[in-house]
């Protein structure tokens, strides 16, 4: 169910120059978020921001009633966000949108790109309960992108890539030598990240037969599939990315 | 407690407050935030007669205090619908009014006479005024000839209550209205979305697929409550006004202007439950004025 809720900011902790965690607590719908999940968040009191933002949750936490999101701050909505304080209030709606599939036993390969890399912890967890073999890949264009390794080192084996070469792998993200290696036998890819990276990785999916799903973050007005403003071209036609996505199989999309 | 019962020809509302085509879905989607089944009516995504896949992404560019949509009609046409959502959504307790749509008149008549077999459809929209297709739409709204044009030829095959819903894109909304009254609506609904642009001085490419789109939200409210009491002088048939209606005051402005109902679009996207806030602070509103029937609000302005 979707719920609209007025939240509390727990924690607002910047990560680097551009990116920060928003915590926000008091949350009734933890338990029917799903790794994939989005939420609609309302900026206030910032003349030219009008529509709410999408969020890929990065993480929640039952017990607390918290959720957290990842941010960049790329424009005015993303920036007004940043400027939050602990105890204001925060409007949302959530969850919203569908979620990946978690195979069991299975072995995986977790590619996103900065930002991107948002919905994977929630992701990671759930796999790992579910006896997958994981491998998560990262990339950024300095090692300043390259975040939350820590956490999904607790899931699996990490690798990333910078474009500077500040850390891993110099070049980009599907440049990466795991993907030129011999035990290249996933089950499963997952990816999240600009369009032409995941593109990229699907591409290499196809080649290789193997299953993709994509999470995409096309541009919304509501959130809950009544504008159909977030169309993606399908072989089934334009879906809604907010209600049929944010996450699809490669194979159903137009690529 | 007051009245907030209000009459659109032979439909009887039970408050004014409706929420406006292609922003409320068919109102099932909102059944988690309220009981759609509250509003005074609800005006669903336009319908075709044929599936139409709408225009490629991108289709949406927020504006200062609104945004542009260039949707271009997306549904699945109207067999999809009788047979799929019909059956889902005709037991919510108000009017369910479609919005009908078409790329010649034949296409209007033929569509009005599918509806007009629906028992739970006391209403249409005739959507002479969606800027986003290529054929028919606006084109149909924005000269007199061809708006009277359609409408009696859809007058001819349907009794039931007649709404036309006029495009602001025009140099004489109250022509427009008259003409289109003479034509035989029982009802006239304003305005649709104005035609406008964005750019993305960086990469020098406009930020819609189609280049132009419809303007909507707060900023085209002075022009919309303009457009409401301009039409309202004009003509002797009631008016569902909209355009950038964000709260009750919004609303209450727009009931003032003469509008009988109004219709309640974008904010739906950034708040889905505003339609109930906004017939709640009408009733305040009322309570707080003395006013015994939201009637009386209509055409109130004091000037």
């Amino acid at each position: 169910m979707k719920r609209i809720e007025d939240l509390t900011v727990k924690n607002l902790r910047w990560l680097n120059t551009n990116s920060y965690v928003l915590e926000l607590s008091g949350s009734e719908a933890t338990r029917d978020i799903r790794p994939g999940n989005f939420a609609e968040i309302r900026i206030d009191n910032h003349p030219d921001v009008f529509l709410r933002r999408p969020f890929s949750y990065l993480d929640y936490n039952k017990d607390e009633k918290t959720v957290s999101f990842f941010v960049k701050a790329i424009g005015k909505g993303t920036h007004k966000l940043g400027t939050l304080k602990k105890g204001e209030t925060v409007n949302i709606i959530h969850p919203l949108g569908n979620s990946f599939s978690i195979p069991e036993n299975k072995k995986v390969l977790i590619t996103g790109g900065g930002s991107g890399i948002a919905p994977f912890i929630m992701l990671g967890r759930e796999l790992k309960e579910k006896g997958n073999e994981i491998h998560i890949l990262t990339g950024g264009r300095t090692s300043e992108d390259i975040l939350f390794t820590d956490e999904f080192r607790k899931y699996g084996e990490v690798f990333c890539t910078t474009e500077d070469g500040s850390l891993g792998e110099k070049g980009l993200l599907t440049q990466h030598s795991i993907f030129s290696g011999k035990a290249f036998d996933y089950d499963l890819i997952y990816t999240c990240g600009p369009d032409g990276m995941m593109k990229a990785v699907a591409s290499i999916a196809k080649e290789r037969s193997i299953d993709c799903e994509a999470s995409l973050e096309n541009l919304m007005a509501c959130g809950f599939g009544v504008c159909l403003c977030c169309i993606q071209e399908t072989t089934e036609g334009n879906k809604c990315v907010c209600t049929e996505g944010p996450v699809f199989n490669i194979n159903e999309l137009k690529w | 407690m007051v009245d907030l019962s209000t009459k659109i020809h032979e439909l009887e509302l039970k408050n004014p407050v409706c929420t406006a085509s292609g922003t409320f879905g068919y109102g099932e989607e909102f059944a988690d935030f309220f009981d759609p089944g509250l509003l005074g009516s609800i005006f669903i995504k336009g319908l075709t007669l044929k599936n139409r896949a709408g225009n490629p992404y991108p289709r949406m560019s927020e504006t200062a205090s609104g945004m542009l949509n260039a949707v271009g009609l997306q549904n699945k046409g109207i067999d999809h619908f009788i047979e799929n959502i019909y059956p889902r959504i005709k037991e919510f307790d108000t009017h369910i009014i479609a919005n009908v749509n078409g790329s010649t008149v034949e296409e209007y008549v033929e569509l009005t006479e599918r509806i007009n077999e629906l028992d739970h459809i006391p209403a249409i929209e005739l959507n002479i005024s969606c800027p986003n297709v290529k054929e028919g739409g606006m084109a149909f709204g924005v000269s007199c000839p061809s708006a009277v044009a359609v409408t009696e030829a859809v007058r001819e095959v349907y009794d039931k209550t007649l709404i036309v819903k006029l495009s602001p894109n025009v140099t004489d909304i109250a022509e427009m209205a008259l003409a289109v009254e003479g034509a035989g609506a029982d009802s006239i609904s304003l305005v649709n979305t104005f035609l406008g642009m964005a750019i993305d001085a960086e990469t020098r490419k406009p930020l819609l697929s189609t280049i132009t789109g419809g303007l909507s939200g707060p900023s085209i409210k002075p022009i919309a409550l303009r457009m409401v009491w301009q039409v309202y002088k004009a003509v002797n048939i009631p008016v569902f006004g909209m355009g950038g209606i964000m709260n009750a005051t919004d609303a209450i402005e727009f009931l003032l202007a003469g509008s009988s109902a109004v219709q309640v679009g974008t904010a739906c996207f950034i708040d889905p439950q505003i339609p109930i806030k906004i017939i709640q602070g009408i009733e305040d509103y009322m309570e707080r004025h003395g006013v015994k029937e939201v009637r009386e609000l209509v055409g109130g302005l004091i000037d």
